[in-house]
């Protein structure tokens, strides 16, 4: 199994006729995803890459069923980009978009609310549940079908842990990017819980970053609720503070948000905590092998 | 992007907040002329892109307008060692000189982005002219912290608990929850990260002035905010950065003699990890994109080697989506652009990784391939190591 996205998953690209929304869309078609729609506004009508076109997400929904939208429109547009997804009953959306101001994301994320779309993002490399649908940017070949849950805020980190755990033969069962920026939509926490969920996801790997505190709060989740075993690594324990680590999200601020704070949280909480990215697949299969523990991750003694 | 704490003022001036008299000078010269304005006694504050200032002697109080002309004159192209600045100290090249205030009480008030809660905050404290940090960590307790509903806006009422939290009654209650709000209104229309006052002061008369003030904007809104983005002070940043923005490249400088360059934040970051931990020092940060074109990687390693202190250099490229070949193809011609006089470590992942380590082998330049990141951490640190 899968958390969000499967074989079925109905995807609309909003901004595809764009450079990078053409590029990608492809790559996902490729993957096997269902990309039934796209959304350009004054574009409706033509056809893009045999892609229908729809001035509006309302219009695309109403005529091709799409669930999912994957979000390529340009960082001054995007949030309202987001909330015309959720307007027109999107289920999912996947922002893929860099650069969007803090402040637009606080007012989408009190909009969206308890409402029924969930977002992923932004500044994302998007979510793929191996052998069923890719919705983003990630290269497709890396991954494959398994059980690994495979949670993280960065993108090519990620593709470097997915290609350890592959290379080793252990595959994933859905590949979430949460996304570099302070404010995202799903947070490592709701990942977790989706995991939670999943039979066939046995473990997970989360990959976090400097600034913020959101993967302790994942460790007490881990610790409290999980019930699986969970492997962490924290990128940026050599970074200094104050400085921006390329992620508009990474950065220590006023000695809050190290990585040595985050790992011994993290690790006081029951779980395998990486100091080298090179160990990522090594200590995934050890996790595996050690099983499911009752309760927490398993806070010991 | 960070300003100097008189623009800060200038700012918070044109939203109704009261900061004391006074304006920027560049030279002794101006000091003299705003000092004598102010009517002679004055505070002259050094303006430098980092906190603690008074206790490296960038703050001083001058009598008259001879004595501000004089300090300026020692204080102008000085080097300020603050705790905040590194022990090399940052260089003086602007002064504020402004009255001086008679102080009652001093208050903390800032505004910043909760991520957790994912909304803004107003901060208080009674413990003003202390940092924030300092307070947090002795006596959280003493922080008055209330969110601004991003929906419904920062609410009177929630000024008026802070203002009575911290002790204030009568018409500087009013005062300072009318303060807050136009803290708020700042922090909200100019899209800051940071908007803070500290300390805030309430005069012997009775009125509330921004002693001092800091604000830090969020990068991604600074396109429709041309007025602030005007405001970024290049000399307090370090040259190579400056250099290496305009060329849309993520690049930090560090202390180390490894440079690395990576695509993507994470794995540039994973990247100095590994690079520590095999017993190495990174020499910077940079992240040249998820997409690494020929362009970025060569200015990118102008970059790298601009900076006298790298010995051996990593490039580790996670291709993705981009192929091998061409990534390769890309590096070769980069590098054929650029003096090299440092050993280099290439890992490549990726499609096509073959055919492009072939092209990596054939093209001539001195490359050490490796395989895997640690296999390149461990190559690159030793190759540094014995120049």
């Amino acid at each position: 199994m899968s958390v969000l996205v499967d074989q079925n998953t109905r995807v609309v690209v909003q901004g595809i006729t764009g450079r990078e929304g053409t590029f990608h869309a492809r790559g996902c078609r490729e993957y096997g995803t269902k990309i039934v729609a796209g959304v350009t506004p004054g574009r409706g009508g033509s056809v893009h890459e045999e892609v229908p076109v729809f001035d509006t997400v309302k219009e695309a929904v109403e005529r091709t069923g799409a669930d999912v939208s994957l979000i390529f429109v340009p960082p001054a547009a995007a949030a309202d980009a987001i909330l015309e997804a959720a307007d027109a009953g999107i289920r999912l959306a996947v922002c893929i978009t860099e650069g969007i101001p803090a402040a637009d994301m606080v007012t989408v994320n009190a909009a969206l609310g308890e409402g029924r779309m969930r977002l992923i993002g932004p500044n994302c490399p998007g979510i793929i549940s191996p052998g069923k649908s890719k919705i983003g940017i990630m290269p497709g070949y890396i991954h494959r079908p398994g059980p690994v849950g495979v949670i993280s805020r960065s993108g090519t980190l990620t593709y470097e842990a997915v290609a350890q755990l592959t290379g080793r033969g252990i595959g994933q069962s859905t590949c979430i990017g949460i996304g570099g920026d302070p404010i995202i939509g799903t947070t490592f926490v709701d990942a977790l819980r989706l995991f939670k969920d999943d039979p066939e996801t046995r473990a997970i790997m989360l990959i976090g970053e400097i600034g913020g505190g959101a993967e302790e709060e994942a460790a007490r989740y881990a610790a409290r609720d999980l019930g699986k075993p969970m492997v962490a690594f924290v990128a940026g324990q050599t970074a200094p503070p104050g400085k921006r680590m390329g992620h508009a999200g990474a950065i220590i601020a006023g000695g809050h948000g190290t990585a040595a704070e985050k790992m011994a949280v993290l690790k006081e909480c029951g779980v395998r905590v990486l100091h080298s990215p090179a160990e990522i697949g090594e200590a995934v299969e050890a996790a595996l092998k050690e099983g499911p523990r009752a309760g927490g991750a398993g806070r010991r003694g | 992007m960070k300003i100097h704490e008189y623009q800060a003022k200038q700012i918070l001036k044109r939203f109704a907040i009261e900061v004391p008299k006074g304006d920027a000078a560049f030279s002794p010269k101006e000091a003299f002329a705003i000092a004598s304005r102010l009517g002679g006694r004055s505070v002259l504050k050094a303006q430098i892109h980092a906190g603690g200032r008074g206790k490296g002697g960038g703050v001083k109080i001058a009598a008259d307008a001879a004595e501000a002309e004089r300090l300026a004159q020692q204080m102008i192209g000085m080097s300020l060692v603050t705790p905040q600045t590194g022990s090399q100290g940052r260089k003086v090249r602007r002064l504020l000189v402004e009255e001086t205030v008679p102080i009652a009480r001093e208050i903390y008030l800032g505004v910043t982005l909760d991520r957790a809660r994912s909304v803004p905050v107003v901060m208080a404290s009674a413990q003003g002219g202390m940092e924030i940090e300092e307070v947090a960590r002795r006596d959280p307790q003493a922080i008055r912290i209330e969110p601004v509903d991003p929906l419904v806006g920062f609410r009177p009422f929630q000024a008026r608990r802070i203002a009575f939290a911290l002790g204030l009654a009568g018409e500087q209650a009013a005062g300072a929850a009318r303060l807050m709000q136009s803290l708020v209104l700042a922090y909200r229309e100019t899209d800051a990260s940071l908007a803070e006052i500290n300390p805030l002061v309430l005069t012997s008369s009775g009125t509330l002035v921004a002693l001092d003030a800091k604000m830090t904007f969020d990068d991604s809104a600074l396109y429709r905010h041309p007025e602030i983005r005007e405001l970024r002070d290049p000399d307090e940043e370090d040259p190579l950065e400056v250099e290496a923005s305009a060329h849309a490249l993520n690049y930090i400088k560090l202390r180390g003699n490894v440079g690395c360059m990576v695509n993507g934040a994470g794995l540039a970051m994973a990247t100095m990890d590994i690079i520590k931990l095999v017993g190495g020092q990174p020499a910077n940060f940079l992240d040249v994109g998820g997409g690494a074109t020929s362009e970025q990687i060569a200015s990118a390693f102008k970059i790298l080697m601009a900076d006298r202190s790298v010995k051996g250099v990593l490039i580790n490229i996670f291709g993705g989506i981009l192929r091998g070949d061409i990534l390769a193809h890309g590096l070769v011609e980069a590098i054929r652009q650029v003096e090299v006089r440092v050993p280099v470590v290439v890992r490549l992942e990726g499609t096509n990784v073959e055919e492009g380590r072939r092209i990596l082998r054939e093209s001539g330049l001195d490359f050490t391939l490796a395989d895997g990141m640690l296999d390149a951490a461990k190559k690159v640190v030793a190759l540094a190591g014995s120049r």
